[in-house]
């Protein structure tokens, strides 16, 4: 295929006075340190949960983040379910496994399509995103919305999977299949993309434990930690499918970690479908006593945390909320240092940040700190360095 | 019809700022370029710099930290440049409004044209929303 | 199968003020403030236990912290509470040199609650603007 695609700007919205999420101090082509600046999403989201009454609680936290907004309820209910020692009804269990796995699959194509246009291979952004829609849909047939699917709830579920539409929730992933193998294929047999990404932001399993992290960053890294496994919930422990353990802890281990977790997750909403029992799928609970409680759940980008303290009210009065993002992106003061100016945004991205974060990111002189280019231009010469690669190569796309 | 007004009508450069918003608008924005919805043959393309953009599409809630930019990106656009609050936090703040992080919606920062709501809003919505932009510039 | 609430009983007997297993993967430990960066670094460091978080309260008492850690291999959250009595100007020794990946929450804690984390490398503000008013701190109670 001859003909490349430009999309002028990517997914970014730099807000391009003082872009200052990542700050890149370099000497020359490299980065010697970085300083990374946050605070742009903040909207006091714990404050506002002690104001509203547990039931709205679910709607709220859904919003933290729209990519993975299944798991913050998930995390929440579950641990307002630790606290109040609530049994959750079978069938809302393997509901709630259905629609976290099925986010996963969209998170992770959605992750693989930004990183392609990183790279300069809009061609997998477009196709990465065309089949994240199918998965979309499905989500749209049982709650009614393709995000914020509203679909948890303290005790159980708020909607129930018709048999009818089984059928076609099974043909969705029977497509997906073929799409996820010929990404597989695209992605481990693609000279280019290995020559580009392997060996690219390192983050050691040393490194790794230190600074916490999560999720793909941990696994990608060697570091065997995934909550469906380690502290089981929903219906994680009635079937049967792998953690996904890469140890390069280099950007193309981390794609690789997301494309095989994805075919995993075809794999555990296949069974699900299958052995869901029929029954209720809420314990209708209508009061919470005082205590505490604690729920994590594997989000896409790792173990998303929640920790929900009540005195009998309606209302909590301590919510803690912490996002997986928030202790990977903190190690990147360790794996995009070293790293060419040209890696950096792939460097960045890894992680698989809540994207609104990424793109402001500004590269500046070590000792004058004098601008030298903001995130779009950063993504500029990732594609750049792409394309000398691929001409070393001597590739066509 | 003036000859930058034909221009914004035929073909709108869109210039998209996030406020603080959840991440699902942009997304959805972004879906909009994807083979399924595709807007590029409809003359729309995200432009990379306010400079050369039509219109600001504004997600999310204005929190502190980003008020002042939005307000500087505004003055920087070269006008005539509509502003289109996209998704329901960029309308009202809706759940937002009583954050502590919070200080105003975005329609005091900036002149809004047009309001899509939606949470977030179909990317359907978002096409009817900028056509209905459209129709009521050429009524100009 | 070791068992890891066992050893931090046993290590810090004449410290642990309060035991309590409300599940076989839920444990709440209760320390002195000045005692949690010791019990923190044998957690993270002897035991292998990955740090998840801390969560800063405001309660009458004063501001409870409570430090969050998991035992991957079990899957039990063992969280080390601790109560800092003093309101108009709580502190707390900082762990952050003793896990590198708990320096953003001590920021978090600093600038929505006012607890000042000695020894920290870096204190500044992490969510709110740099000139946000200090002495007023969104998580407490009194705002």
């Amino acid at each position: 295929m001859s003909h490349k695609v430009v999309i002028p700007i990517g997914p970014y919205h730099p807000l391009q006075e003082e872009p200052e999420f990542f700050r890149l101090y370099v000497e020359g082509e490299k980065v010697v340190d970085i300083d990374i600046v946050i605070g742009y999403m903040h909207r006091g989201i714990e404050e506002l949960s002690e104001h509203k009454h547990f039931d709205q609680v679910a709607f709220l936290v859904e919003r933290i983040c729209g990519i993975c907004s299944t798991s913050h309820p998930f995390a929440y209910v579950n641990a307002m379910e630790d606290l109040a020692q609530i049994k959750v009804p079978e069938r809302a269990l393997y509901i709630r496994t259905i629609i976290a796995e099925m986010e996963r699959i969209h998170s992770h194509l959605l992750w693989l399509g930004l990183a392609g246009h990183f790279i300069g291979y809009n061609t997998v952004w477009m196709w990465a995103w065309r089949y994240r829609e199918p998965v979309l849909d499905c989500f749209e047939i049982i709650s009614g919305n393709r995000n914020h699917y509203a679909m948890m709830k303290v005790g159980g579920v708020r909607k129930d999977i018709k048999d009818e539409d089984i059928p076609t929730l099974q043909k969705a992933l029977d497509e997906l299949t073929p799409a996820l193998d010929m990404f597989k294929g695209a992605v481990m047999d693609d000279p280019v993309i290995q020559a580009r990404l392997k060996g690219v932001g390192i983050l050691t399993k040393q490194q790794a434990i230190d600074w916490c992290v999560v999720g793909p960053t941990a696994r990608a890294s060697g570091v065997n930690i995934d909550v469906r496994k380690d502290d089981p919930y929903g219906a994680y422990d009635r079937v049967s499918w792998n953690v996904i353990i890469e140890t390069a802890g280099d950007v193309f281990a981390k794609t690789v970690v997301r494309i095989l977790e994805m075919q995993e997750s075809v794999s555990i909403i296949r069974q699900c479908l299958d052995k869901m029992p029929k029954g209720e799928i809420d314990a209708n609970i209508k009061d919470i006593p005082p205590g505490e409680g604690i729920g994590h759940v594997e989000a896409p980008r790792g173990e998303c945390f929640h920790y929900v303290k009540s005195d009998g009210t309606n209302s909590p009065v301590r919510h803690k909320i912490r996002a997986p993002s928030y202790v990977n992106v903190a190690s990147n003061k360790v794996a995009a240092v070293g790293q060419t100016i040209s890696d950096a945004t792939i460097t960045l991205a890894a992680v698989d940040p809540c994207y609104c974060c990424t793109e402001r990111v500004a590269v500046l002189e070590r000792d004058s700190d004098r601008r030298l280019m903001n995130g779009w231009d950063l993504i500029k010469l990732s594609q750049e360095k792409t394309e000398k690669l691929r001409l070393s190569f001597r590739c066509r796309t | 019809m003036n000859l930058r007004f034909k221009a914004l009508t035929k073909s709108i450069w869109v210039f998209h700022a996030a406020c603080s918003p959840c991440n699902n608008c942009d997304i959805e924005i972004l879906d909009l370029l994807t083979p399924r919805f595709d807007v590029e043959r409809l003359g729309m393309i995200l432009a990379g710099s306010i400079r050369h953009a039509d219109a600001l599409l504004v997600t999310g809630v204005p929190n502190y930290k980003t008020k002042e930019r939005l307000k500087k990106l505004y003055s920087q656009a070269p006008k005539p440049c509509v502003v289109v609050a996209v998704g329901s936090c960029a309308c009202g703040r809706v759940m937002f409004k009583d954050s502590y992080n919070s200080p105003c919606p975005v329609d005091e920062v900036v002149p809004v044209d047009v309001y899509i709501p939606g949470c977030p809003p179909k990317p359907e919505a978002m096409i009817a929303g900028v056509a209905k932009l459209i129709k009521k510039l050429k009524g100009k | 199968m070791e068992n890891v609430v066992e050893k931090i009983e046993g290590k810090f007997s004449d410290k642990i003020l309060k035991s309590y297993e409300k599940s076989a993967v839920r444990i709440y430990l209760d320390f002195k403030p000045e005692d949690i960066p010791e019990v923190a670094q044998f957690v993270f460091k002897d035991l292998g236990c990955r740090f998840i978080i801390a969560s800063g309260t405001d309660t009458p008492a004063g501001i409870e912290i409570l430090y969050h850690f998991s035992y991957d291999q079990q899957g039990k959250v063992i969280s080390l509470r601790t109560l800092i009595t003093d309101k108009k100007n709580p502190q707390m020794a900082s762990i952050a040199k003793i896990i590198k990946g708990a320096e953003w929450i001590e920021r978090e804690i600093w600038e929505l609650l006012g607890v000042n984390f000695i020894g920290h490398p870096d204190l500044r503000h992490l969510l709110l603007i740099d000139d946000w008013p200090a002495g007023k701190y969104p998580l407490r109670k009194d705002q």
